[in-house]
């Protein structure tokens, strides 16, 4: 090639963001015992205790957790890292005015992006925050209709059984680790804990 | 069959219904306006208005459009949009360019639910486009002069 | 001009969206053939054609990526022809390095901020020459002296009467005129300096008319993207298209030296095809180093001295003669310039048996060359179509003009007869190389125990993309590539023993210039450093460099004006800390000082920016202002998140969500001062950006006792 005489002068940083997150890195194919499986338990209050131990996996979950924050950022990725763009919960947990949810999530997952979606895409209220806290915590939080969007514990069994937006977790897309079991094993650890006193852990 | 209207005009696709609303805007309808950036919703540079409300057409699978209305950089008309436009052409807010139909169309959304934003809801609204020449500074003035303008 | 149109001309622009606009500017790199060539155009030289229909075109030899030279080079001309702004369009030069060379690289091209400073005598000698040619014909034509006439806002008055330049076009054209032509004198400036003069460009930039290159559209045009290689320079060994071929819309699959090209319809099929593709690559000789490995084999080198750039005095002395030695190791990742627009290039057949290429070209010289090279053509038969770009930051000029090379290679394998689109994905744009290269620094300084410093001794260690180029020859002077030392070589403070050296190593990864260059790394290593030395010597930064700087006024000046306009020494908002920094670079200076605040996550949080810029005379103040609100925002960009990371050879990144970019939220309050200079004018694309991340790092170790020797601060932060 020719030369020519010139003169010519001259990894997303995964931060910790408010409350600390559980660094637990999921458990690929992660699987939920049965309920079957803590018949054995003959203390009764034990036994629910376990159920729900058992159930926290999901709901600790980065698939649950990232959507579940204390402040106004949502999280992503399998790494819970903050999610990127920054995007708020805004006043109605649908997102800020001007950029909401539905501005990059459709009704279904887009697998060629590897953007997620369900028609009802959106951040659980504030009241029902997770992030950082002991699973006890977020026990008495759930059971707590003042802090659970005012559901019975019947509703709470449907809501974990039956919605569709919880059931995400399992069908996340492309690039996402799926929450471990499946949403009916998952329902009837839910339905078996409520049926068994629905005790909470001490922490 | 997807039948749908963008900027007012009934069209149709029979293709792969996979395929973003971007390149159908792009490639089959020859609306060059809204750009490519990125691909995965990070940039913000295809940001059309559908049923009235800002979205990446990157991530937009026609197979999601049926019935839906969509409205271009070409196609977008009304009070916020010429109020837009012109505090843009006043501010010279664009350098290259190529994200700006973006982030003119984001704008338009933004002051159309919220016609006097503060600072933190400019910066809430758009911080999902992206602009490599770095021009958020008079984004931010033009959407306050934008405003004004809306104001009278 | 007035080359004819050919067909393949046209068919290019009726696939094109009509501009057409009538509301002040009609700015058009395409546009102009739209309209049949009127006769009767005056034509003086090849920057300037005055039509019939009175207006002003400006042929501009910069590519408008984003810089404004558009505006500039209108500006020139229509204060030196007194037109009227309104009359003023600008069109881009064809690939043609005898008229339109950069007089500063002797080829065609835009580049090192240069835009302006190699057009301003330039174009003011050329609308001279036409001012005076049409001063000539209106004297003729009402048979008065030239000197009674006058132009006023493109109005040519005279005791004969008055005429439009686009009535006296014609005449001018037959009316010739002796030179030499002497530009106005400054007193008589009325669009130079002007506060507020619109962009040309902004209308289109703002209705979706302004095409880009990834906009052109052309009959039985296809569309190629390519599947390239995860390891650099790896090439295909064997690939399967079959199921690529069976993507409906795919119509041709096959290896280029790039990798392997899909051909479709449009976007979407050709990007479908290309994950419906298995290839087996070659990677005998690629670079299998990590970012880690590399950095650790440059912090061996760095130890030692490494070729001479500069020795002043005897800095080995100094630092052994007790003064308090201070020693600090400095590491800067790749980095990408990742413009809005990918890469891409439209490549299609004309008559006669050449080639043509439409896109953001940067090199149009070395272009040119590369493609004709590839297609066993003569260059002059590769014509090239300048288009806006979509940013640019340095990547759109490769020394080796490899989106030139490979569109062509693309056509030259393709069956397909007809016009191809080449399109980089942001994920080919991010992992696809040419990164301002890794560098490590290590600096060591003497401070006596008066508090002078004696002794600075700079060691830089990084890949030279000179090296190996067309661009050698001139760029690596003794042995040491000039673009890995300025800003360091050239530091400008007096102290007496002062040497910088260079080792340029070997790496198998693309590296290029990137906004600013040299001054990426060096401004940072010396700015930080200085307060480092300050800081032992127990004198204010803003002090130190007032001693330091007393030969340098241009230097001087700026800082004075940053500092006194951001109130430096002035009591800040509890949990707030400035920082200043100082660089001159192409020619241009500019001083920043900011004042940062804790973010929440760990990383600086800028506040505001006091930014006061020496570029000579400001032919457009606005622009500039936008140049150094802009640079800025790019420099500070790559301050807080930006690092491209290698494992194993294979880069990390793949898009904005974790090639981290500075977004509106992060974008703090920016004021601009602008030094007032009767200097001719200098950069100001680039001159913006090295100042910034200095002067936060600056103030973040006031506010934490921090200093920072790594960047960007996400990688810090992400470790602390």
């Amino acid at each position: 090639m020719q030369k020519w005489p010139i003169l010519i002068a001259g990894a997303l940083a995964i931060v910790a963001v408010g409350a600390a997150v559980s660094a637990k890195q999921p458990d690929p194919g992660a699987t939920l015992k049965s309920v079957q499986s803590f018949a054995s338990i003959p203390d009764e209050k034990q036994r629910s205790l376990a159920l729900f131990q058992e159930a926290g996996k999901v709901i600790t979950h980065p698939r649950c957790m990232n959507c579940h924050p204390v402040g106004d950022r949502p999280f992503q990725g399998d790494d819970r890292h903050p999610h990127m763009p920054m995007v708020v919960r805004g006043v109605d947990n649908f997102g800020a005015i001007g950029m909401r949810c539905t501005t990059c999530h459709g009704p279904s997952n887009f697998d060629p992006a590897g953007v997620p979606g369900h028609p009802e895409w959106h951040v659980a209220p504030v009241e029902m925050g997770w992030v950082g806290k002991p699973l006890g915590e977020i026990c008495e939080q759930i059971k707590d209709p003042k802090r659970n969007g005012g559901k019975s514990l019947e509703e709470l069994v449907h809501h974990m059984a039956e919605d569709s937006l919880v059931g995400w977790g399992w069908n996340p897309g492309v690039g996402r680790e799926p929450a471990p079991g499946t949403q009916k094993e998952f329902g009837e650890l839910i339905r078996a804990w409520v049926d068994s006193g629905a005790v909470c852990p001490a922490t | 069959m997807i039948k749908l209207t963008v900027n007012g005009n009934a069209v149709e696709f029979d293709g792969d219904p996979s395929m973003p609303l971007l390149w159908f805007l792009r490639d089959e309808r020859g609306l060059t306006g809204t750009k490519f950036g990125c691909g995965v919703a990070q940039c913000g540079a295809c940001t059309v208005h559908v049923n009235g409300e800002p979205r990446r057409s990157c991530v937009s699978p026609m197979s999601a459009l049926e019935g839906g209305d969509v409205v271009t950089i070409e196609g977008a008309t009304g009070k916020e949009v010429d109020a837009v436009r012109a505090a843009w052409v006043s501010l010279d807010v664009p350098q290259c360019g190529y994200c700006q139909s973006g982030q003119i169309m984001s704008a338009v959304g933004l002051l159309g639910a919220n016609p006097k934003p503060s600072d933190e809801d400019i910066d809430l609204a758009m911080t999902g486009n992206v602009c490599r020449c770095c021009t958020y500074h008079r984004i931010r003035a033009a959407i306050h002069d934008a405003a004004g303008r809306l104001e009278g | 001009m007035n080359v004819p149109v050919s067909a393949n001309r046209r068919q290019f622009l009726q696939g094109t969206s009509a501009l057409g606009l009538v509301v002040g500017f009609h700015f058009s790199g395409v546009g102009r053939a739209l309209a049949a060539e009127p006769a009767g155009e005056f034509v003086p030289n090849a920057f300037i054609r005055i039509a019939p229909d009175n207006t002003v075109t400006v042929i501009c030899k910069h590519i408008e990526f984003g810089q404004g030279p558009y505006t500039g080079v209108a500006t020139i001309l229509a204060d030196e022809l007194d037109a009227d702004w309104a009359q003023m369009r600008v069109e881009s030069a064809p690939a043609e390095v005898k008229k339109y060379a950069n007089s500063a690289f002797g080829v065609q091209g835009t580049g090192g901020s240069t835009a302006m400073a190699n057009s301003w005598d330039q174009l003011r000698t050329a609308g001279a020459e036409a001012r005076a040619r049409i001063i000539a014909a209106a004297a003729k034509k009402w048979g008065v002296d030239a000197s009674t006439i006058t132009i006023e806002k493109g109005v040519v008055k005279g005791s004969g009467g008055s005429a439009t330049f686009g009535e006296l076009a014609e005449l001018a054209q037959q009316t010739e005129v002796a030179g030499p032509f002497k530009p106005k004198e400054p007193d008589a400036w009325k669009l130079i300096g002007a506060a507020k003069l619109p962009k040309v460009d902004t209308l289109e930039k703002t209705n979706g008319t302004a095409m880009y290159t990834i906009d052109v559209k052309m009959p039985d045009m296809l569309t190629c993207v390519i599947e390239r290689p995860s390891r650099f320079k790896a090439k295909v060994k064997s690939f399967d298209g079959s199921a690529a071929l069976a993507v409906p819309g795919v119509k041709e699959v096959f290896a280029v030296p790039q990798g392997v090209a899909v051909l479709a319809t449009g976007y979407w099929a050709a990007r479908k095809g290309r994950e419906a593709l298995k290839v087996e690559w070659d990677e005998a000789g690629t670079e299998t180093r990590g970012s880690e490995q590399i950095i650790k084999d440059y912090l061996a080198l760095a130890g030692k001295q490494g070729v001479v750039a500069r020795n002043d005095g005897d800095a080995d002395a100094a630092l052994g003669s007790g003064a308090k030695v201070i020693e600090a190791t400095y590491v800067f990742p790749y980095l990408a310039h990742a413009p809005m627009e990918p890469n891409n290039c439209v490549i299609y057949r004309t008559e006669g048996g050449g080639v043509e290429m439409a896109y953001g070209c940067q090199m149009p010289t070395v272009d040119q060359q590369v493609a004709a090279g590839v297609l066993g053509l003569k260059p002059e038969q590769v014509t090239i179509k300048t288009l806006l770009a979509g940013g640019s930051f340095g990547r759109r000029a490769t020394p080796a003009g490899d989106m030139a090379a490979e569109a062509a290679h693309v056509m030259k394998a393709a069956k397909h007869q007809g016009p191809i689109k080449v399109v980089w994905t942001r994920e080919d744009d991010i992992k696809g190389g040419f990164y301002r290269p890794i560098f490590v620094h290590k600096l060591r300084g003497a401070v006596d125990k008066d508090g002078k410093i004696t002794a600075w001794d700079q060691v830089i260690v990084g890949q030279s993309f000179m090296k190996g180029s067309p661009f050698e020859e001139g760029m690596i002077k003794n042995g040491v590539d000039q673009t890995m030392v300025e800003g360091a070589s050239t530091l400008p403070y007096q102290i007496p023993n002062l040497r910088v050296s260079a080792h340029m190593a070997d790496v198998g990864v693309p590296t290029l210039w990137w906004r600013s260059v040299g001054s990426t790394h060096t401004a940072f290593s010396t700015e930080t450093f200085l307060d480092q030395l300050a800081e032992q010597a127990g004198v204010d930064p803003l002090e130190i460099r007032r001693k330091l700087l007393t030969k340098h006024p241009r230097h001087l000046g700026v800082l004075e004006l940053a500092a006194e306009k951001a109130g430096w020494g002035t009591p800040l908002a509890k949990g707030r800390a400035r920082g200043i920094a100082v660089h001159e670079s192409f020619h241009s200076f500019v001083a920043h000082v900011v004042e940062v605040s804790a973010g929440e996550d760990g990383l600086p949080k800028v506040e505001r920016v006091v930014v006061a810029a020496d570029c000579g005379i400001a032919i457009n103040p606005d622009v500039i202002k936008a140049q150094l609100e802009g640079g800025m925002g790019f420099g500070l960009s790559a301050a807080l998140f930006a690092s491209v990371d290698l494992e194993d050879g294979r880069v990390v990144q793949s898009n904005f969500h974790d090639y981290r970019v500075l977004r509106i939220n992060e974008m703090p309050d920016v004021e601009v001062h602008i030094v007032a200079s009767k200097e001719k004018p200098t950069g100001i694309g680039e001159p913006g950006t090295p100042p910034i991340a200095p002067a936060i790092a600056n103030a973040w170790s006031k506010l934490t006792g921090q200093h920072v020797f790594t960047l960007p601060f996400s990688h810090a932060a992400a470790k602390a």
